[in-house]
């Protein structure tokens, strides 16, 4: 199956399911054991903004199966500096690589990269669009942490302007999640997005403490306030910091609570809640390596 | 096409006279809500300069819409893409195909699913809004009128007639 990976909203459940279960597949290779399922074959990674964990973990999950990467350098001195599109860096890529990752700072980026690549897309954010792999990784992480069926989860943090809640909270609708949406009143989900999540019956409450919620969930899900995405420096200011998830606040928590966070983290959860039983997050990054396998064996048409 | 009205004129006697008056060829917009007829012309591209003969209505009395607005086009006939800029702004319009005075094609505008190069993105970071080369393009949604952008996923409900290209 070759295609493009832009949004969420073009899977199926039956689709999102069938990564998953593949993704389970992959984990050995993820954690050393050796593959040339994509050998011979070449990935391209296009960054337009910087990224840590999405680019290493991509680049990981190539090179572990076997496969190259070949990326653009830093941006400011590529063809991108001299005044090219992306929709013509896109076709010249198109003709060195068998598949592109790519991180632009624009919405809608990686679908209009699409309507002009003859190699497949796979979206690694737009702006304060979709990121479709790290919602895939998110569902992973629950799926091998907790439980993907009659789930209670929290979302906390900015769910105004925050890509990856948006992408998850959709996903999540898929699977007839009880959502809570936890923010500032300025950082509350936008409406449309509420909208079309109830159109796929999601169950969604709101409120702007952790505290009301934390004894009834299964899940935390945990994000950064981020700067880069307030239009106002101002506004930033008022909610940095709002959220704190301590070792206090989880005294009452339910046992099987996990805790995730797309990461990279600042204050939003306390170092020492790293060592309890409840944090998930750092095995939520190793699980982009799987995920991501998986995606690039399906992008080229290996499995 | 509707039948001129009889007006009273001040001062008591009645006098025939033309609201608008009839058309050898070309299109009959009617039904546009009250209000929107300069934004119809603005689709059709009609401002000062326009050489075509342009009659326009506005706020007449209407049993559907109350008031309604009604633009008379001589010398032209709609084409489709036209026709699907209006609907955007004018959804009840009927659109009057006239030849030697005659109806000789009658409809209703019907909203497009999808609208390609007609309005522009209200979001500032959607890609259709850089120098890509790239139209705009929306989904569709009819009852209310909604358009979802294809790249960023914005909508636009309100003001549509502002973000027309």
């Amino acid at each position: 199956m070759s295609r493009h990976i832009i949004s969420m909203k073009d899977f199926s459940r039956d689709e999102i399911d069938f990564i998953l279960n593949r993704a389970r597949e992959f984990e050995p290779i993820a954690r050393g054991n050796k593959s040339s399922l994509l050998s011979g074959k070449i990935l391209a990674t296009l960054f337009y903004e910087p990224s840590t964990r999405t680019r290493l973990s991509f680049e990981t999950a190539m090179k572990r199966l076997g496969g190259d990467v070949i990326d653009l350098g830093p941006v400011e001195s590529s063809s991108v500096a001299k005044g090219e599109t992306l929709a013509d860096t896109i076709r010249v890529i198109g003709n060195y690589a068998d598949a592109i990752v790519l991180r632009h700072p624009r919405e809608g980026a990686a679908r209009m990269a699409a309507e002009y690549s003859n190699i497949p897309i796979i979206n690694a954010g737009d702006g304060a669009g979709h990121h479709p792999t790290q919602t895939l990784l998110d569902l992973y992480t629950i799926m091998r942490e907790s439980s993907l069926s009659d789930m209670r989860i929290a979302l906390v943090g900015d769910l105004k302007y925050g890509r990856t809640v948006h992408s998850l909270a959709y996903a999540l609708s898929l699977y007839h999640a009880d959502m809570t949406l936890i923010s500032p009143k300025q950082l509350q989900m936008p409406d449309v997005i509420k909208k079309d999540l109830k159109k796929q019956g999601a169950r969604i409450s709101e409120t702007t403490n952790i505290e009301d919620v934390i004894g009834d969930i299964d899940v935390l899900y945990v994000t950064r306030i981020q700067k880069e995405r307030f239009p106002d420096p101002a506004e930033y200011q008022k909610v940095a910091g709002i959220y704190r998830v301590t070792e206090e606040l989880l005294g009452k928590a339910r046992d099987n609570l996990i805790i995730m966070h797309p990461m990279p983290r600042v204050d939003e959860i306390d170092p020492s809640v790293d060592t309890t039983k409840y944090a998930r997050y750092f095995q939520q990054s190793f699980y982009g390596v799987p995920v991501r396998m998986t995606l690039l064996a399906m992008a080229m048409e290996v499995i | 096409m509707k039948k001129e009205e009889v007006e009273k004129k001040p001062g008591g006697s009645l006098k025939k006279e033309m609201r608008v008056r009839p058309i050898g060829q070309g299109t009959v917009i009617d039904h546009i809500r009250g209000g929107q007829a300069l934004n119809v012309l603005k689709i059709l591209g009609i401002y000062g300069t326009t050489e075509a003969v342009v009659s326009v209505a506005m706020n007449v009395p209407s049993k559907v819409l109350v008031f309604k607005d009604i633009v008379k086009v001589e010398g032209r006939e709609l084409e489709q893409k036209e026709v699907d800029r209006i609907s955007l702004i004018a959804p009840d319009a009927t659109i009057n195909i006239i030849r030697d005075f005659e109806v000789i094609e009658k409809y209703r505008v019907d909203l497009p699913e999808r609208i390609d190069g007609v309005v522009k993105c209200n979001n500032p970071n959607c890609i259709s809004n850089t120098h890509e080369p790239v139209i705009s393009k929306f989904m569709v949604n009819k009852k209310p009128v909604e358009l979802r952008c294809v790249y960023c996923d914005h909508v636009i409900s309100e003001g549509i007639a502002e973000h027309l290209i």
